[in-house]
Parts: C-alpha cells; sequence; structure tokens
C-alpha cells in the first residue's frame, strides 16, 4: 500500500533510512522498521462497558533493527515495551502505524496489514523467548514436543524428521539430545531457558524478540545463557530485540539501545553514545541510578523523585516534565519533537541540543 | 573477649531441613560478624543459604528445619542511645523460638524487610494499623502517639502524603511505596539491627535507587546496623562496608567491600565476580567485550554430600587429593580477611 506523503516527511526514521540509501551508507534496508505505531488499551467501566478512556502502552513508536544487530528496548515496568514486542509478532494487534518487515517469503511488508495466513508465514522467521522459563513451558509436554510444536504446527517436518531436528536445536543449545524423552520439571531455570531458546530458534527465524530473557536467572546462570545468544547470533545470523529492564546485561549485549518512557522511546542511539553521553534527562536519570560492580566512591547522583506517569492519564506536553530537573516552561505545553541531533542519535526533549548530561561511567575521586 | 563493636556473631551456624525424601543442609557452617553501625552485605545465589541463616538470626526458620547447631550470639547494647557501650550477651540459639524474649527482640531491636512486600503486609489491614501495631507491641504507647509516629516513620521514609497513606491498604501502592511502607514498618522502633532480604530485587533501577538511598540515610540517622542481603553484586558496592560470600551454606569468604572487589581470594569469588558484565568495562571497551566468564557446572542437587570442599568439582584451582578429600577450615589469610580453601594458610596466627 503507498504511503502517504505526508508521512514520509514527518517521520525522522524513515527520513534517515532513505536519505542514507540515497547516499549509498546503508546498501540495504533495515530488516524491520516500526513507524508511528501506536497500541492503546481501552478501559471500560460500569455495567454497559462503556469506554471511559485508554491506557496508551505504546504511543507513537518508531525505530529500526538492521539485519544482524541486537537493538536494546530499555525501560521500566509499564513503559511499553513487552507491549511493541508483541505487537510486532502480531500476538496482539496493534491501533495504528506500521511494522514494515523484510520476510524471506513474502518481500518487504507491513505486518500490520497482514491477513491471517500471511501472519502465519511471517511466524516462520519472527519468533520470541519469553522471561519465565517456568512459565513458558507446558509442564505436561516432553521436551520433544515442545522443541518439535513450531515444526509440526508449520507443517514442515513429521516423524523421524522432527526428532533429528528438534536433537539438532538441543545440541546448539547445550542440552544433551536423549533429554528430549524428558519433562520440563526435571530441569533448572537455566536449563529451561535453553529449552525455550531451542524451541524459538527450531525454525531458524530471522528476527527474534527477546523479552527479558536473563531477569529470572541467577547471576552465573545469566552469564551462560547471555554467551550462548551471542554465539547462536553469529552462527545462524540473528536479528535481536533484546527488551530488558538490566541496563548492564543490555549494554553487554546490544549494539544499539532505545529507552522507553510511558510509551515513547526518548532516546535512540548506539549503545557506547547512549551509555556514555545521554542527551535526554531521563536516560540520565537511568544511567546514575545503575549500581556498578565497583566499591571506588563516585560523584553523587542525581536522583528520579516521584513516581513514574500513568498511562491512562499521561501529563501534559512531554511526559516526563514533572520529574525532570531541567525542566522549562516550553516542556509541558509541548510535546517535543523526536528529532535526529546527531549520525543515528535520536532525542525527544526540547532541550537535547543544550543540555550537558552525565553518562554512566562517572568520574572516580 | 570480642570486639566491642560486634553486635552479633554467627559462629558455625548449622540449619538442616528434615525432609522425606532427605536432609537439606540449608546452611552447613556460617561464620559471620555484623557490627554495630555497619553494613554487612550477604552475597550468593540461590540455594547458597543466605536466607535461611537471616531466618535462623531470628528463629523464624520454617519447619521442618531447625538449627541443628552452632551459636547466635547478640551483644545488645543495654540502652538504644547508641553512645553507650554496655551489652547484655544473649544467646540467639538458646532462646525459645516461640517464646517471649525473642519475640521482644523481633520488631523492636531487630527488624525484617523482605523482597516482596505485598507478602510482608496484610491485604485486608491499612498500612498505619499494621506500623501502629508495631509499635504499640514495643513502646507501649497509646494508640493516637503510636500513629503519630507511624506518621512520622512514613515520612522519614520519603512516603509522598504519609497523612493520607497512612489509610490506605497495601493494594493502592506502587511497588516502591510498598517497600516504604515495610521499612517504615521494621524501622518504627529504631532497632539496633535491620536485616534486608533483596529488599529492591522486585523495583525498578530508579526507585532501587531512591530505596538504597533511604537505607544509607536511615541508617545514618538511626545509628543501626544492616545486614543486606542480595545476589547483585553492584548492589553490594554501593551499600556494604563488609561482604561475606556464600556457597552451598557455608561463608566461603569475608571481609571489607574493597577487598572483596579488589582482592577476591576464593574462586567462587573471584568467578563470581567476572561473570557478570561491569558497566563501566563494557562501554568503554566495546571492541573487545569480553564474553562472560561462566563456573562450569552447575550448583549439585541439595541433597548430595560432597567430599572435600563443596565449590571442588567447579574450581578451576582444584587441587587433587586435598580438595576433594579434606573440607577446608576458615582462616585469615590477610587481616580482617578470611576464606574458606586450601590454596591459602593463616597469616596471622589466631
Amino acid at each position: 500500500m503507498p504511503e502517504p506523503v505526508s508521512q514520509i516527511e514527518t517521520n525522522p526514521i524513515q527520513t534517515a533510512t532513505m536519505r542514507t540509501l540515497a547516499e549509498g551508507e546503508l546498501t540495504v534496508e533495515p530488516l524491520l522498521e516500526v513507524l508511528n505505531l501506536k497500541k492503546y488499551f481501552p478501559i471500560k467501566r460500569g455495567f454497559l462497558k462503556r469506554v471511559v478512556g485508554h491506557v496508551k502502552a505504546v504511543d507513537d513508536v518508531s525505530f529500526y533493527v538492521n539485519e544482524g544487530e541486537t537493538l536494546g528496548l530499555v525501560g521500566e515496568s509499564g513503559c511499553g515495551k513487552t507491549t511493541t514486542g508483541r505487537c510486532i509478532l502480531r500476538a496482539i494487534d496493534a491501533s495504528s502505524g506500521h511494522v514494515w518487515f523484510k520476510d524471506p517469503t513474502l518481500g518487504r511488508v507491513d505486518i500490520n496489514q497482514l491477513g491471517k495466513d500471511q501472519v502465519r508465514t511471517i511466524r516462520r522467521s519472527i519468533r520470541m523467548i519469553f522471561q519465565d522459563p517456568y512459565a513458558s513451558l507446558n509442564p505436561r509436554m516432553t521436551l520433544q514436543e515442545i522443541v518439535g510444536a513450531p515444526l509440526r504446527a508449520m507443517g514442515i517436518a513429521h516423524g523421524k524428521e522432527i526428532e533429528d531436528r528438534v536433537a539438532e536445536m538441543l545440541t546448539k543449545v547445550g542440552l544433551r539430545p536423549e533429554y528430549m524423552r524428558r519433562y520440563p520439571h526435571a530441569f533448572s531455570g537455566g536449563q529451561r531457558q535453553r529449552i525455550g531458546l531451542a524451541r524459538s530458534l527450531v525454525l531458524y527465524p530471522k528476527f527474534v524478540v527477546c523479552d527479558e530473557p536473563v531477569s529470572a536467572l541467577d547471576v552465573s546462570v545469566q552469564a551462560q545463557i547471555l554467551n550462548l545468544l551471542k554465539d547462536l547470533q553469529e552462527q545462524m545470523g540473528l536479528t535481536f530485540l533484546f527488551v530488558a529492564h538490566d541496563l548492564s546485561v543490555v549494554a553487554h549485549i546490544s549494539d544499539r539501545v532505545a529507552v522507553m518512557y510511558v510509551g515513547k522511546i526518548v532516546e535512540m542511539a548506539s549503545m557506547t553514545e547512549l551509555f556514555a553521553a545521554p542527551k535526554h534527562p531521563y536516560t540520565e536519570a537511568l544511567m546514575a541510578a545503575i549500581p556498578i560492580p565497583n566499591p571506588t566512591p563516585r560523584v553523587k547522583k542525581i536522583l528520579l523523585t516521584g513516581e513514574v506517569a500513568n498511562p491512562a492519564n499521561p501529563p501534559s506536553g512531554c511526559y516526563f516534565h514533572p520529574r525532570c530537573t531541567y525542566v522549562k516552561d516550553i516542556c509541558s505545553a509541548e510535546d517535543p519533537p523526536f528529532e535526529e541531533i546527531a549520525p543515528s542519535h535520536y532525542v525527544k526533549c526540547h532541550r537535547a541540543r543544550e543540555l550537558s548530561l552525565t553518562g554512566a561511567v562517572r568520574v572516580s575521586l | 573477649m570480642p570486639d566491642s563493636d560486634v553486635l552479633v556473631e554467627i559462629k558455625d551456624l548449622h540449619t538442616y531441613f528434615y525432609l522425606t525424601e532427605g536432609v537439606v543442609q540449608a546452611v552447613d557452617g556460617a561464620d559471620l560478624t555484623i557490627r554495630r553501625r555497619k553494613t554487612l552485605g550477604v552475597v550468593g545465589e540461590s540455594g547458597c543459604g543466605k536466607s535461611i541463616t537471616s531466618l535462623s538470626l531470628l528463629r523464624l526458620v520454617p519447619q521442618p528445619g531447625r538449627i541443628v547447631s552452632g551459636e547466635i550470639i547478640y551483644y545488645r547494647p543495654v540502652s538504644k542511645d547508641t553512645s553507650s557501650e554496655t551489652v547484655d550477651v544473649v544467646k540467639i540459639d538458646k532462646l525459645d523460638p516461640k517464646g517471649s524474649e525473642i519475640r521482644h527482640i523481633r520488631g523492636d531491636q531487630i527488624s525484617m524487610v523482605f523482597q516482596e512486600p505485598m507478602t510482608a503486609m496484610s491485604p485486608v489491614r491499612t498500612i498505619g494499623q499494621q506500623i501502629t501495631e508495631v509499635i504499640i507491641l514495643h513502646q507501649k504507647v497509646s494508640k493516637s502517639e503510636a500513629r503519630k509516629r507511624a506518621i512520622d516513620m512514613l515520612a522519614r521514609a520519603k512516603m509522598p502524603r504519609p497523612e493520607k497513606v497512612i489509610d490506605d491498604y497495601p493494594f493502592q501502592l506502587s511497588g516502591g511505596m510498598r517497600q516504604r511502607a515495610v521499612i517504615a514498618m521494621a524501622l518504627s522502633c529504631h532497632p539496633n539491627l535491620l536485616i534486608a532480604d533483596e529488599p529492591t530485587t522486585a523495583l525498578d533501577v530508579t526507585t532501587e535507587a531512591q530505596i538504597l538511598d533511604l537505607m544509607r540515610n536511615l541508617q545514618n540517622d538511626l545509628g543501626m546496623a544492616i545486614m543486606y542481603i542480595t545476589h547483585n553484586l553492584g548492589v553490594i558496592a554501593e551499600m556494604a562496608d563488609e561482604v561475606a560470600v556464600m556457597y552451598l551454606g557455608k561463608v566461603v569468604e569475608q571481609t571489607d567491600i574493597k577487598s572483596i572487589f579488589f582482592n577476591p581470594l576464593h574462586p567462587y569469588t573471584q568467578a563470581l565476580l567476572s561473570s557478570i558484565p561491569h558497566l563501566d568495562e563494557t562501554i568503554t571497551h566495546t571492541n573487545r567485550r569480553r564474553r562472560l566468564n561462566v563456573i562450569k557446572g552447575m550448583v549439585p542437587d541439595p541433597y548430595s554430600r560432597l567430599a572435600g570442599c563443596t565449590f571442588h568439582p567447579r574450581c578451576p584451582q582444584m587441587i587433587p587429593d586435598i580438595c576433594d578429600q579434606v573440607e577446608p577450615k576458615n582462616v585469615q589469610a590477610n587481616p580482617g580477611h578470611m576464606v574458606r580453601c586450601h590454596l591459602y594458610h593463616d597469616a596471622v596466627g589466631s
């Protein structure tokens, strides 16, 4: 479906992609391009279930992910990062916006516009890894049934072939193929997460949404799974959207990072730039809050006061303004534009160009 | 004679759980020292026994567990005036877990804050009712006086609009606010020791930073000790003066905060430190973003009993015929640095 001309001009993500394509820096389009994505959940009250308002879970979000890279998506509880991941998969239908994806079979399509059969086809190429290794595996199914389920559902393989492919996948994630006859309860949290990984990757997808894949695991097990994710990314040519709230982990695994606050992306940049030289006050506050495993005393932190804004009743203008140390009058009056203020560095802040903010690596005394 | 600033000493504690499937030696020889006005960080992964150690301290070990041997000595300051040095020696391990003596200590002198604020509070009573109950129980004041003190404590815990929140139910508050309410409840009687078991794990990072800052300030104001239990080494770096590392029920290393990060001695501590991403390194060395070092193998089955050192199957520096046969003793490798490992010998004669 052809794009209305006005949208091409206002969305900085699309403008940037087209510009670099024209200049020849980007030889390929991004694998995933999300434009103006919105997901509003209606709030219904009373006997007649009248809609009294909306929870703006995802509120006009735009970003892109290049093939082979990892985009980290961070933010605190309720910021909309998990809902964004689910919209990409069409696990839930977005309210509006576009999710352009380069599917190996269908070509470049807008996932939001696809019919049911086409969504099934997309699901071979876009998969998800879940957070809770205990809740995400059916306790009544053997590993073979769990990891083989996508093959069966897509009608890709039958009988012995399923067994072979499951064995191959289990080995890839570091589990013995013989385990396929066992049930999930026989395995530890880390091993269960490997099983979930095997299930997500058995179709050799292109794009994987990782929704907090290591948060529920012990520290030393996290290390194993993170290493495994990196290895598999290289071996299988995967592209990741890594949704998490642990910023140290996100920094370790991501090439680029986007920060969300109450349904909007407030900053997006390469990992080093975001962490070392953030341009949005909220990012600066997040960086200051991360506990670093180094007892050397550091410069005094900024602490955010107050609570995260309510997505059902957000503040006027910039959603972050009530908690912002650098607030000015314009901030409560106007929603700031999402602009590219440095190459591939996007910020949503009226004062981004004038502020000088501190990064995560602070000067030690 | 112990140091005059020691508040609680745990010596060779063994707390076992007698299950039909076998015996789980949850705490299997733990030695800890908590000093007045200081924070002891207890670090370890799931199943290392850190939570059970703290429950043993307060005689709250659930059935079918019980303290099998060891000593828990509480050097109770005779007056809450923190400058006073006189102490009573209370052997907590010898007290009746349901008796009045331990119940006088709990909440008044030694308090606890848990990870899940919802499970620590009753959902059917208001915040105010729960805090004033603690105050009335220990301080014998009127209801109106108790309510005043409760509001004061909530304000100290930086709760927004404490005079309104005091009549709210827990479900009406956010995670951060509930944790502040629980902290206010735990500190309402100005205890000598606060045990905090993963109090910020369930919170967002900016709320966590606020709560950690709050705990440090309250510690200064009230002159209390904190036993901070967590698996997060970043939080430990921010909060602790001293650190004890636990593995499978034993304390394998205890020393001051700088030594644990810059001179870790036990192979498990070293492995733990190198298995986590260090943000400052990640940012400055992107080209060589290192592979996280993993500890080979897995934590063994809790019912199994290993000969020798419990860490030996996973230890990169295992000495054959020693580590797999003989249990290492706790030695003082450097002044103020205890470690339980055959690689080290007592540097200071004991």
